[in-house]
């Protein structure tokens, strides 16, 4: 009987682990019937995606490629969620980290390349904390909801990065032609990351599964991540245990921010070796700070899981472009499936909580909340007004 | 040059041009305070608008009947409203990430529809200006308040009629009842689960309209991300408003003045960068709602999805 029930909470710890990826499975079964709209055989659609994000070397060194910067994005997700705050701002945070990353890169100072290359990414990591602080100080002392305020602080990162781009950071070369791409020049040679020739792979994917690693320390193993993840959980209770809140949430979107900005100064250092936009709001991001988020959701909101989730994503990302290529079908189709991917791995929490209720008959508010700081506090029903 | 931007005309055509930007804000943002006011954060407006937008577009591209396509936008927004509801209500989804899904999802949708149906830039002939008889030769106010086609008039009407449904119906008691103590409403007999579905696929209908508002009144065109983040600041608004449409409608018409104001200071060349001049919305609409939100509480259920215990 005992191990029966054993046997039970192992199989549903695995059902758990094993959401998101279902979900996705569904998500794409849908994208097969929008494919199969498109007059496109899903079967060969979705193999010519597979072969394009893991079929060869190369393929495979694209995918860590694409991976890296969501793993980045998604380590700085998970914090703030961890911490009870959404950071829809990653996509300002990458660009300032970017733009701090590039004017240190373009006006460097003769130093040995390694505390260049460091230096770089310091900035780019504060440049990040800087705009996740202003949505933290935002949210925590003026009660100002930060899904909004990160939103208007993406539009303003872009547009400051447009300005910049076009103006006094242009790549002389682009003045003097009429093209005038909004563009920097090349950095020195000295900023690019070692590279595993001749693929483009650099050494920021290896960063970036280092830091997953230390992120994870971090929140579960030291007193700030404790409290981080206290205040997350239950604010109310933490002001009590004599926690400052409003310092930690502060914190949060800070060290949210710090990833994506380290995440946009690794990409410049990386694979562009130049800042270049087409002018459009993800001219230059691609899109990164929205599907960090969904990396950070596939790896159930843990540094270590979004690790693994990031690769898949990446390889989604890179596969979707071999789609693309192999089959003619318009490259929207991808951004449709992203948000088909949010909203069925966001939904299927719904299965997991009715796991957990069948598995208790008699069930508890606790029981029955998933793990994950915001589906817990959403599963509490006497849970006083969330602060804006 | 700067003296330019107070002359008479330009003061006029700022006011007139202001009235006529605050359309799309009142359609999405009405709609939202609905969806909110009853314990929904609905953060997909931004994609709901462009399929609106789309289906609008295209059906009067294809058809020429501007009723139609108004009809077809409101629609898909319903339906898109509709799928908001079941992932927040019936699944209990976290509702700023789905909502985020959902926009992403209408993002992408919006455009690859586009590609394969139009694909090229196409321009429409959409409502044209109807000049309220009398009133519209006003001198001065005819031209500002007066000379505006019918959607813009409708966005306006629907502000006292929202504030209406909302505060003297039974129907709106109930929305605030589900908003602010889902449990009691449910004791009383309410279903909160109904209330729900009804304001938020009404809010996708007025999130489509607002995409109408733009391909086929304001703008009488289709591009890839039409509306640009509108959806996003129509939901800040609602914040700002205090989820009262009348502090919607004051919100609306000082941010899409000032809209008017950064379109005219770059029509008259006043020197000042392109890109500054486009972020200085988003910048004010921080200090606003910096400013604003501590007057009001925001409806006490918002966010969250109501499990009836036992």
């Amino acid at each position: 009987m005992r191990s029966a029930l054993a046997d039970n909470a192992t199989l549903a710890r695995i059902l758990d682990a094993l959401q998101p990826l279902l979900a996705t499975l569904a998500a794409l079964a849908v994208g097969a019937g929008m494919l199969l709209l498109l007059e496109a055989d899903p079967l060969e659609a979705y193999g010519a995606m597979v072969e394009g994000a893991f079929g060869s070397p190369n393929a495979l060194a694209e995918t860590l490629v694409k991976a890296t910067p969501l793993l980045f994005v998604g380590l700085g997700i998970s914090i703030a969620f961890r911490g009870g705050v959404i950071n829809i701002g990653g996509e300002g945070q990458y660009i300032v980290g970017a733009l701090m990353a590039t004017v240190f890169a373009l006006n460097a100072p003769d130093l040995p390349t390694w505390m260049l290359i460091a230096a770089a990414m310091l900035l780019g990591f504060l440049g990040g904390a800087l705009w996740g602080a202003i949505a933290g100080a935002l949210k925590a002392y003026l009660n100002v909801n930060e899904i909004l305020s990160t939103i208007m602080l993406n539009q303003i990162a872009v547009q400051s990065m447009n300005f910049l781009l076009r103006g006094p950071l242009i790549d002389p070369v682009q003045a003097a032609a009429a093209s005038q791409i909004p563009q920097t020049a090349r950095f020195a040679e000295v900023f690019d990351l070692p590279r595993w020739i001749p693929t483009r792979l650099h050494l920021g994917a290896a960063l970036a599964v280092l830091l997953a690693g230390l992120v994870y320390l971090f929140l579960w193993r030291t007193a700030i991540g404790y409290r981080i993840r206290a205040v997350g959980l239950n604010p109310h209770a933490s002001r009590y245990a004599g926690i400052r809140v409003r310092r930690y949430t502060v914190l949060a979107l800070l060290l949210s921010g710090a990833f994506a900005g380290l995440a946009g100064a690794v990409q410049v250092l990386g694979v562009s070796h130049r800042m270049l936009t087409d002018g459009s709001a993800t001219g230059f991001t691609g899109g990164v700070g929205f599907n960090g988020i969904v990396a950070a959701l596939f790896g159930q909101l843990h540094p270590i899981g979004t690790i693994p989730a990031a690769f898949l994503f990446g390889g989604l990302l890179v596969g979707a472009n071999s789609l693309q290529r192999a089959m003619q079908v318009p490259s929207a189709l991808v951004g449709t499936l992203n948000g088909l991917v949010v909203v069925f791995v966001v939904s299927s929490e719904f299965l997991k909580r009715r796991r957990a209720r069948l598995q208790q008959p008699a069930p508890t508010v606790e029981a029955a909340a998933p793990p994950g700081a915001v589906s817990t506090r959403q599963a509490e029903p006497e849970a006083p007004a969330e602060p804006r | 040059m700067i003296g330019d931007l107070f002359s008479a005309q330009v003061v006029l055509g700022i006011l007139t041009s202001g009235i006529r930007l605050a359309t799309p804000y009142l359609y999405a943002g009405i709609g939202e305070t609905f969806s909110q006011r009853s314990g929904v954060l609905n953060l997909g407006v931004d994609g709901q608008m462009l399929m609106g937008a789309f289906a609008g577009f295209y059906v009067v591209f294809s058809t020429g009947n501007l009723w139609l396509g108004l009809l077809a936008a409101l629609a898909v927004g319903a339906l898109m409203g509709l799928a908001m509801a079941f992932i927040s209500v019936t699944l209990h989804a976290e509702q700023g990430i789905s909502g985020i899904g959902v926009y992403l999802f209408g993002l992408g949708l919006s455009e690859l529809l586009f590609q394969e149906t139009i694909g090229t830039v196409e321009t429409v002939s959409g409502f044209r200006p109807l000049q309220i008889p009398v009133l519209s030769s006003i001198p001065v106010l005819g031209e500002v308040l007066f000379s505006h086609n019918i959607l813009v008039y409708g966005a306006f009407l629907l502000v006292p009629v929202a504030w209406f449904v909302l505060h003297k119906t039974t129907f709106g008691l109930n929305i605030r009842a589900v908003g602010e103590n889902p449990e009691a409403a449910d004791s009383l007999g309410v279903s909160v689960a109904r209330v729900r579905y009804l304001t938020v696929t009404l809010g996708g209908a007025l999130s489509g309209m607002a995409g109408a508002s733009l391909s086929i009144a304001l703008l009488n065109v289709f591009q890839q991300n039409l509306t640009n983040s509108l959806g996003f600041i129509a939901v800040a608004l609602v914040y700002f408003g205090g989820w009262r449409p009348f502090g919607l409608l004051t919100g609306a018409l000082i941010f899409s003045m000032l809209n008017a104001l950064q379109v005219w200071v770059q029509t008259l060349g006043i020197p000042v960068p392109a890109e500054v001049a486009l972020m200085m919305p988003y910048v004010l609409t921080i200090v606003v709602l910096a400013l604003s939100v501590q007057r009001v509480r925001p409806p006490s259920a918002l966010t969250k999805p109501f499990l009836r215990e036992g």
